[in-house]
C-alpha cells in the first residue's frame, strides 16, 4: 500500500508546554483511522501539525513522500475541520461558493472558478445528494445539512485523504449514522484513506479498521482487531473499556 | 430646472464622480472588514490620518501625499502590534489610533498656523474638492478595487474560514496584510469626502446593508456598492438643496438605507 502521511518522532510544545511527544505512525492508501484519546490528550494540534497550521517543533512529517515543507498539492488532502458552532451566521456564502473553496489549492493568481470548475461542484453536490442546496445560504441549512457541504468542499478536489475533526459532534445521532456510512462508502469505493478524530470510542470500531490512540504521547497505533486482542492494551484501558471501544468492531 | 443647473456645476460633477469611485471601494473593502469583525480599523486609521495630516500641514506638505504613506505605514504597525506585542487586534488599534490624534493634536498646538485647514478634515467636505484630489480618488480607489477583484477567491476564502483557507495553501498572512493596507489607503481617500470622524461609517454601513439583503457573497459586494453609490449620489444632493454638511448627510442616508434593509429583513422575508 502507498504511504500517504509518515510522522516520525514528532514532537510539538507551545511555549513551554509538551502537547505531543515522541509520535510516529503512518497513514497508507485505504486505511480508515479512528484517532481517539482523552480531552487535551493533542488530538486536533496533531491534525494541525499535519496540515501545517501548527509549526513541528521536533520530528518529521512526509506527505506523499515529500518533506511536509516542500510539499504542495494540498488538492490531495480534504480537510474537514470542527467548525459547525462557529461558523459566522452572518456570513451571505451559498452552499455553491462554499464548496468552491475547496477547489482552490494549485491555482495561480489571479484564482478564477472557472465553468470547469463549477462542473466539479455541481457533480460533487449531486454524488452527496444535496444539488437541491446549491443556491442556499449556508447559515440556512441544518447542522446535518452543514456538515455535508463541508463535506463536499473537502471532496470537490478529488483528494486522496480525508481528515475530519470530531465530524459527528453537532449531529442527532440518525444523521451521525448516515454520515458515516458515507464516508465508509468513499473509503471503500473511491479509496479514499480516512483520518478521524471522534471523542466516540464505543463507535468508531463499527468503521474503522486501525485505530490510533493519543494522550500526549502515542498509545496505541495499529489494526482495531490487534487492539481488540492486545493484552497491553487491556492493562491499559481495562478489560471492560476495551471491550467498549471493540464491541462494534467485527 | 434648478436641479439641471445643480448638475452643471463643475464642483458638483467633481464630487459625484470622486465620490462614487470612493464610496463603492469603500463598500467592497468594508465587507471583507465586517465580516472579519475587523470594522474598527477603519476607524482608528482615520484616527491616524488626522495626525498625518497635521504633519503634513507643519511640514508644508500636501496632505494627500503624507497620509497615504504615513496611514499604510500605521496599519502595518497595527498588524505587528498585534502579533508581535501579544496585544488583541481591537487593542492594537486603540493604541496606534490614540497616537495619531495625539500627534495631531500636539502638531496643531505647536504650529498654531494651521488650526483651520487641520479641523476642516475632521468633518470633510467633498464639495471642496480639488482636480488632483479627483483624479487620486479615481485612480487610487481603481487600483484598490483592481487588487480586490485578482486575490477576489483568496479574500473571500481567508474571510470566511481563515483556517481552511491556510489548507488550501491561501496566504492567510498576506491576505491579511493586503486588507489593511488597502484599507489605510481607502480611509485617506474618504477623509475629503466625510472627514476623520465618519470615515468609519463609509465602511461599515454599505456592508451591514448588503449583509441584510443578499443571499450570496457576490450579490452582498453588488448591493453594498449600489447602496454606497446611491448614497453619496442622494446625500450630495440633499446636502446642496436643504443646505446640510455633505460627510454627514451622505452617512445619514447610507444609515436610512440600513434602516429600511433591516426594516425589509425583518418585515418580509
Amino acid at each position: 500500500m502507498p504511504t500517504i502521511i509518515t510522522i516520525k518522532n514528532l514532537s510539538f510544545n507551545y511555549g513551554q508546554t509538551e502537547i505531543l511527544k515522541d509520535i510516529s505512525f503512518a497513514v497508507e492508501s485505504g486505511d480508515f483511522i479512528g484517532l481517539a484519546g482523552p480531552n487535551g490528550a493533542g488530538k486536533t494540534t496533531l491534525i494541525k501539525v499535519i496540515l501545517g497550521l501548527l509549526p513541528i517543533t521536533k520530528g518529521e512529517i512526509e506527505l506523499f513522500d515529500k518533506q511536509q515543507k516542500n510539499f504542495s498539492d494540498w488538492s490531495k488532502i480534504g480537510y474537514l475541520p470542527q467548525k459547525l458552532a462557529t461558523i459566522n451566521s452572518l456570513f451571505p456564502a451559498t452552499v455553491n461558493e462554499v464548496v468552491a473553496l475547496g477547489l482552490l489549492s494549485g491555482k495561480t493568481l489571479p484564482k478564477r472558478i472557472t465553468k470547469n470548475d463549477q462542473k466539479k461542484v455541481g457533480a460533487i453536490l449531486e454524488e452527496l445528494g444535496i444539488s437541491d442546496l446549491k443556491k442556499r445560504m449556508l447559515s440556512e441549512l441544518s447542522g446535518g445539512q452543514q456538515q455535508k457541504v463541508f463535506l463536499a468542499r473537502a471532496l470537490v478536489s478529488s483528494p486522496e485523504i480525508l481528515i475530519f475533526d470530531e465530524p459527528s459532534t453537532a449531529l442527532d445521532p440518525e444523521s451521525r449514522e448516515s454520515f458515516f456510512k458515507l464516508i465508509k462508502k468513499l473509503n471503500e469505493k473511491k479509496g479514499i484513506a480516512i483520518l478521524l478524530i471522534t471523542h466516540d470510542t464505543s463507535y468508531i470500531g463499527k468503521y474503522a479498521n486501525k485505530f490510533l490512540y493519543v494522550d500526549k504521547e502515542l498509545i496505541y497505533f495499529g489494526k482495531f482487531s490487534d487492539f481488540c486482542r492486545s493484552a497491553k492494551m487491556n492493562s491499559y484501558f481495562g478489560k471492560y473499556e476495551q471491550h467498549i471501544i471493540c464491541h462494534q468492531h467485527n | 430646472m434648478e436641479f439641471i443647473n445643480f448638475l452643471q456645476y463643475s464642483f458638483i460633477q467633481k464630487a459625484f464622480f470622486a465620490g462614487a469611485f470612493v464610496a463603492i471601494t469603500c463598500s467592497a473593502l468594508g465587507l471583507f472588514l465586517v465580516l472579519k469583525k475587523m470594522s474598527l480599523i477603519g476607524d482608528g486609521l482615520s484616527h491616524v490620518s488626522f495626525g498625518a495630516i497635521a504633519l503634513a500641514l507643519f511640514l508644508g506638505f500636501y496632505p494627500f501625499y503624507m497620509a497615504i504613506p504615513v496611514v499604510m505605514l500605521a496599519s502595518l504597525l497595527i498588524l505587528k502590534i498585534s502579533e508581535k506585542a501579544k496585544v488583541y487586534g481591537d487593542a492594537a488599534i486603540g493604541i496606534v489610533s490614540a497616537i495619531g490624534i495625539a500627534g495631531g493634536v500636539i502638531l496643531a498646538s505647536v504650529s498654531k498656523g494651521f488650526n483651520v485647514d487641520l479641523f476642516s478634515y475632521l468633518f470633510g467636505n467633498i464639495l471642496a474638492i480639488s482636480n488632483i484630489e479627483v483624479i487620486l480618488s479615481v485612480i487610487l480607489s481603481l487600483i484598490v478595487l483592481l487588487i480586490i477583484y485578482f486575490f477576489y477567491w483568496d479574500l473571500f476564502s481567508a474571510t470566511f474560514d481563515e483556517e481552511y483557507a491556510k489548507t488550501t495553501g491561501v496566504k492567510t498572512n498576506s491576505i491579511n496584510t493586503i486588507i489593511t493596507l488597502l484599507t489605510a489607503v481607502t480611509v485617506v481617500l474618504s477623509v475629503k469626502m466625510v472627514g476623520v470622524m465618519l470615515v468609519s461609517a463609509l465602511l461599515i454601513l454599505p456592508a451591514a446593508t448588503a449583509l441584510q439583503l443578499s443571499s450570496s457573497f457576490k450579490k452582498a459586494i453588488l448591493i453594498g456598492g449600489l447602496t454606497a453609490l446611491i448614497s453619496v449620489l442622494f446625500g450630495i444632493s440633499f446636502s446642496f438643496f436643504l443646505d446640510l454638511p455633505t460627510g454627514a448627510t451622505i452617512v445619514m442616508v447610507n444609515a436610512l438605507f440600513f434602516a429600511l434593509a433591516v426594516f425589509y429583513k425583518k418585515t418580509f422575508t
